[in-house]
């Protein structure tokens, strides 16, 4: 069989193909429907989180640091509940991250604060003096792009059916209505963050990326 | 007819993915230098502004050595060894020609502008399929062109049966196309939304657990099936060519082919072992990852066992010993990979530097190996030139061997010290450290490391200019070549 295979490359070709799909319909696809299901309370992200998670992507974040707490009490004792599979459903990417040059962040909302965000991510070390983070000062300077994450939320919302303007659920609702819910909730970021040139920004209406990025981690829990 | 003295070989196409080969070499691991260096003297993050961290660039080492430099690699070698075995020249079709031709320029085109997108920030932050749609539907386009010039070669072949290398491309191809297709499925939100927003940002298909099995399904293969389908096709011609020796079992071949490409893709949840996968899944991963010990040794103990009674060349040719010695890190690489899958294992290795130590074993010891010794294979061959210094590719050989070896000591000691930390409790029950004291204990395992990589790379730009100076400058040579590579002293 092998020799004839070899001759007749259309269906050696075939033969491969079929022997590593193999894989992937029996790992894969029986549990699709399932592992998509959301735990019961989870609302989607809020226009301002979503830039947030932008901002996470962009300076990818997930090089040095997981989503993903394991089932092990040295995991639970650090960063708290271990992570169940209802918690991502509305996270499109997952950002878990394979590795851990700093701390796991999928319950970072819990102990950390806006303020200390800020001083964090304007120089890791004043914070953690031991600290091999970069420190990311042009957050402070360039602007979340608050309307591609509204358009990304209109864009789950109509394809994938993620329940936005539900009851007691995340309000999305018209372009103008996402910019002005993202523009309040960026102003009590901004007081919390005790940074004056942040404050006025927002002031002016525009919101820099790091406090889409600490709406972002907030919610993080 | 079987006069193949007849037959000239068309080598442009093979020049050029040469020459990008060694360009995105170059750049993919001066890039990896630097943030092994980052990672050491955190400083360094700020030499580019935003531009320049450890976080924007690693996607960048990555994939520039992934589908720049290896994929240039394994593009160049297809091109001359499928005209050989397949005994046909590519200077016979000019629709072959002018399809590989577009095929490299797009390629290059669009690894460029990969590079750049990155750099600006556009990803999806899906490891190793971090680029944004459009540049996802050009990687489609370039692997389309590859397939029309893949298949068309074999449509016009005069010999008839497939030679193993061959086996090895076409599933490179398939399985690469399966995977990005399927991991890469994602929503323009600008179109979604009626024109809201960057036109450059998507989302996933799968949210999720879903897209992280699906990810890590890609992660896991399409990764392999080019360090591994892609680099495996290279040695089962170039070693046999080299050394003039058969290779040892035709049988194992067909083992070590048909069992890596039913494994293979089953290991992908071995990357997601105490995560919210099911745990049937995970125990798949695990059980099938350490049965694919069994066709990755047999790939390699046939390659060892092909230089049987002609181990002599090993110290006459240096290019034997860069393929023999990418065999032996092969083998290396494909049983510390099961260790790491076991669960119990896994616990402590995941997120540690254990793992990019154990994935630079492979690809430095094996795949880049493989990759220098066969394009200091072809370049006599196409360019017609004696290799420029022998001397120079043994000192590269002993440079870079001691770089691996610090390499992988030092992530293993680092990833296991982390991986023990983490876990360690005093008498309490509480636990002992907290996270930055598992950080600042790395920093002279991250200085060897930086050292390790900065002594590899010496090691490829000699390998560089070993090349450079073979393509302009060295004795030219008109004889017929047959086994063993010319080289100057």
């Amino acid at each position: 069989m092998f020799h004839w295979l070899e001759k007749n490359p259309f269906f050696f070709a075939v033969g491969v193909f079929v022997v590593i799909a193999f894989a992937g319909l029996i790992e894969i696809l029986p549990n699709f429907a399932e592992a998509s299901r959301p735990v019961v309370g989870l609302k989607p992200y809020t226009v301002l989180e979503l830039a947030g998670k932008e901002v996470y992507k962009k300076d990818n974040c997930i090089a040095c640091h997981s989503q993903l707490i394991r089932p092990f009490k040295s995991e639970t004792d650090r960063y708290g509940q271990y992570s169940l599979s209802g918690e991502y459903a509305y996270d499109r990417p997952f950002l878990w991250g394979s590795k851990r040059t700093g701390p796991d962040l999928h319950r970072v909302g819990n102990y950390r604060t806006s303020d200390w965000h800020a001083n964090h991510m304007w120089d890791p070390k004043s914070v953690v003096p031991q600290s091999i983070m970069p420190a990311y000062k042009h957050q402070f300077t360039n602007i979340a792009d608050i309307d591609t994450a509204y358009a990304e939320a209109l864009t789950v919302k109509k394809v994938f059916a993620t329940p936005y303007d539900a009851p007691n659920g995340t309000k999305l609702g018209t372009l103008d209505e996402g910019r002005a819910a993202a523009l309040a909730e960026a102003k009590v970021i901004a007081a919390d963050m005790k940074n004056k040139d942040v404050e006025a920004l927002v002031a002016k209406g525009e919101i820099p990326e790091v406090v889409a990025i600490i709406a972002y981690m907030n919610r993080l829990k | 007819m079987q006069s193949n003295a007849a037959l000239e070989y068309d080598y442009s196409v093979v020049k050029l993915f040469t020459y990008t080969t060694i360009l995105f070499g170059i750049l993919g691991m001066l890039v990896g230098t630097l943030i092994a260096s980052q990672l050491a003297f955190p400083e360094l993050n700020y030499l580019i502004g935003e531009y320049g961290t450890f976080s924007r660039l690693r996607p960048i080492h990555t994939d520039v050595v992934v589908y720049g430099f290896l994929l240039s690699g394994i593009w160049a070698t297809f091109y001359y060894i499928s005209q050989r075995v397949l005994k046909v020249s590519m200077a016979e079709s000019k629709f072959i020609m002018t399809i590989a031709k577009i095929h490299f320029w797009l390629y290059f085109v669009g690894a460029l502008l990969a590079v750049i997108s990155l750099l600006l920030g556009y990803t999806t932050s899906k490891e190793y399929a971090e680029f944004e749609w459009p540049i996802d539907i050009v990687v489609v386009l370039i692997w389309v062109l590859w397939g029309v010039a893949m298949f068309a070669l074999i449509g016009m072949r005069r010999e008839k049966s497939l030679y193993i290398s061959m086996w090895y491309y076409i599933a490179c191809f398939l399985g690469v196309a399966m995977l990005y297709l399927f991991n890469n499925m994602e929503v323009p939100t600008y179109f979604a939304s009626g024109g809201i927003g960057s036109i450059m940002h998507s989302v996933s298909m799968y949210s999720g657990t879903n897209d992280a099995l699906v990810q890590w399904w890609f992660g896991h293969n399409a990764v392999a099936f080019i360090f591994t389908v892609g680099i495996i096709a290279q040695i089962y011609y170039f070693l046999p060519k080299e050394s003039g020796q058969a290779i040892y079992s035709y049988k194992l071949s067909l083992l070590s082919f048909w069992g890596l490409m039913f494994v293979y893709l089953w290991a992908g949840s071995h990357h997601l072992l105490w995560s919210t996968v099911p745990d049937w899944m995970q125990t798949m991963g695990s059980v099938f990852s350490v049965v694919l010990i069994l066709p990755s040794w047999g790939s390699a103990i046939n390659m060892l066992l092909t230089m049987k009674g002609e181990w002599n060349q090993l110290t006459e040719n240096p290019l034997i010993k860069l393929m023999v010695l990418a065999s032996t890190f092969y083998m290396l690489s494909t049983i510390e990979g099961p260790i790491q899958a076991i669960k119990s294992v896994n616990a402590i290795a995941h997120f540690t530097d254990w793992i990019p130590g154990h994935v630079h074993d492979g690809v430095l010891g094996w795949v880049v190996f493989m990759t220098m010794a066969a394009l200091f294979h072809m370049a006599p061959r196409i360019f017609k030139r004696e290799i420029y210094s022998k001397k120079l590719i043994e000192t590269q050989f002993w440079l870079q061997i001691t770089a691996i070896v610090l390499y992988f000591t030092s992530m293993w000691i680092a990833g296991i010290t982390q991986g023990m930390m983490w876990r360690a409790v005093d008498e309490y029950g509480n636990l002992m450290y907290s996270f930055i004291d598992t950080v600042d204990v790395l920093h002279p395992y991250y200085v060897i490391r930086a050292l390790a990589g900065l002594m590899y790379f010496t090691g490829f730009v000699m390998f560089a200019y070993n090349m450079y100076k073979t393509i302009t400058s060295s004795r030219v040579i008109t004889e017929e070549l047959t086994n063993k590579t010319p080289m100057a002293a």
